[in-house]
């Protein structure tokens, strides 16, 4: 039986999940930063562990347009991770790397391209921290991008914590003035237990 | 006047005409609408998971398509619909990313598609429509009065099935 329980998360475990989305959020600010050969001011990463309910209306509706890349995740942890942010957002971060205006209602191949390319270094640098961190062994798949309503692409990680419990554990992080990013790392229970035991705990 | 009640994630509710049923963004989750026609009496629910009985943590019974849709159908009774008169319309299921290996976990929009069926199956209700599957999210709007599920998606036509 798994010592975690996303219900009942005591406090010491909640404050180790907490760094440890802290810690991947700023390793993927920094690879964002030279990415765009640009700096990037990273708010502090707000960590919260959320009911089902509240999910869709924390990024302004159920409704709101995202982009959403996911990856799956392999190795000494499985599970996968998903980052989102919302379309425009999306869009200022590919102006910035391709140094061009997106035009028209759509995004065209080229920049979803893009888009997925900066998903993939994002999270995988996130990735890399917690591989440092626990000395786990971590590969990330290739990426998969959806752009459609929130409450859809967030059905996907809810689903996976579904069969867990019936909370999310959301890191939102800021990375421009009003451009916010969110990361959802949903290993499975085991995958927990085993990082918190490379920590120590 | 008529007001639309809102069905979150792993949710549902019961209403009677006028009033309408809505759950937004449903992405590989299942939307099940059921109707009681002469009552006009309508049930939405919002499943997640397949399955209850392969899943540990299972107290949260509108969570599960088996569990949820034979409380969704206690409800309505409760209200007053007969269970020999009802009438289903399912959207959802879809698969949001694209991936080469077909796990389980990818396949679940699938899965809760066949669940929903399966247990509305079980319940004699009969299925008038579906718009499941793809990989997009749906918006569903359900009228209890004439039975139209209205189903609206990003770039899309709206739909009335």
């Amino acid at each position: 039986m798994s010592r975690i329980d996303l219900d009942n998360l005591n406090q010491e475990f909640y404050d180790v999940l907490r760094e440890i989305g802290n810690i991947g959020a700023g390793n993927a600010t920094t690879a964002l930063a030279q990415m765009l050969g640009c700096k990037v001011d990273m708010a502090v990463p707000q960590v919260r562990l959320l009911e089902f309910s509240e999910v869709g209306t924390i990024m302004g509706g159920e409704e709101q347009i995202m982009a959403g890349i996911y990856l799956m995740v392999e190795g000494d942890i499985t599970g996968s991770i998903l980052f989102l942010l919302n379309k425009e957002s999306a869009r200022k971060l590919i102006a910035k790397l391709m140094g061009m205006e997106s035009v028209g209602e759509d995004l065209s191949e080229m920049e979803q391209s893009a888009l997925k390319e900066i998903g993939n270094i994002i999270t995988a640098s996130y990735l890399n921290s917690l591989s440092m961190l626990t000395q786990l062994v971590i590969y990330p798949s290739v990426p998969a991008l959806s752009i459609d309503m929130a409450g859809a692409i967030l059905s996907v990680p809810a689903i996976e914590f579904g069969t867990m419990g019936d909370k999310l554990l959301l890191i939102q992080t800021q990375f421009f003035e009003g451009l916010d990013g969110y990361f959802i790392l949903v290993p499975d229970l085991d995958s927990y237990d085993k990082i918190l035991g490379a920590l120590g705990m | 006047m008529s007001q639309t009640i809102k069905v979150g994630m792993a949710d549902l509710n019961v209403c009677k005409s006028p009033d309408k049923l809505t759950t937004l963004g449903l992405g590989s989750c299942v939307g099940v609408a059921i109707r009681d026609p002469i009552t006009q009496i309508g049930g939405l629910a919002h499943v997640m998971l397949p399955n209850s009985k392969t899943i540990k943590n299972n107290t949260n019974i509108y969570k599960f398509a088996d569990t949820g849709i034979e409380e969704l159908v206690r409800l309505m009774v409760l209200q007053g619909a007969s269970r020999s008169r009802m009438v289903a319309k399912i959207a959802g299921g879809a698969q949001m990313f694209a991936f080469q290996n077909k796990s389980d976990m990818v396949r679940v929009g699938e899965q809760n598609v066949e669940a929903s069926k399966a247990k509305l199956k079980e319940l004699n209700i009969p299925i008038l429509a579906e718009d499941t599957g793809k990989n997009y999210g749906r918006t569903v709007i359900f009228s209890p009065e004439n039975g139209d599920l209205v189903i609206r998606s990003v770039g899309k036509e709206e739909v009335i099935i």
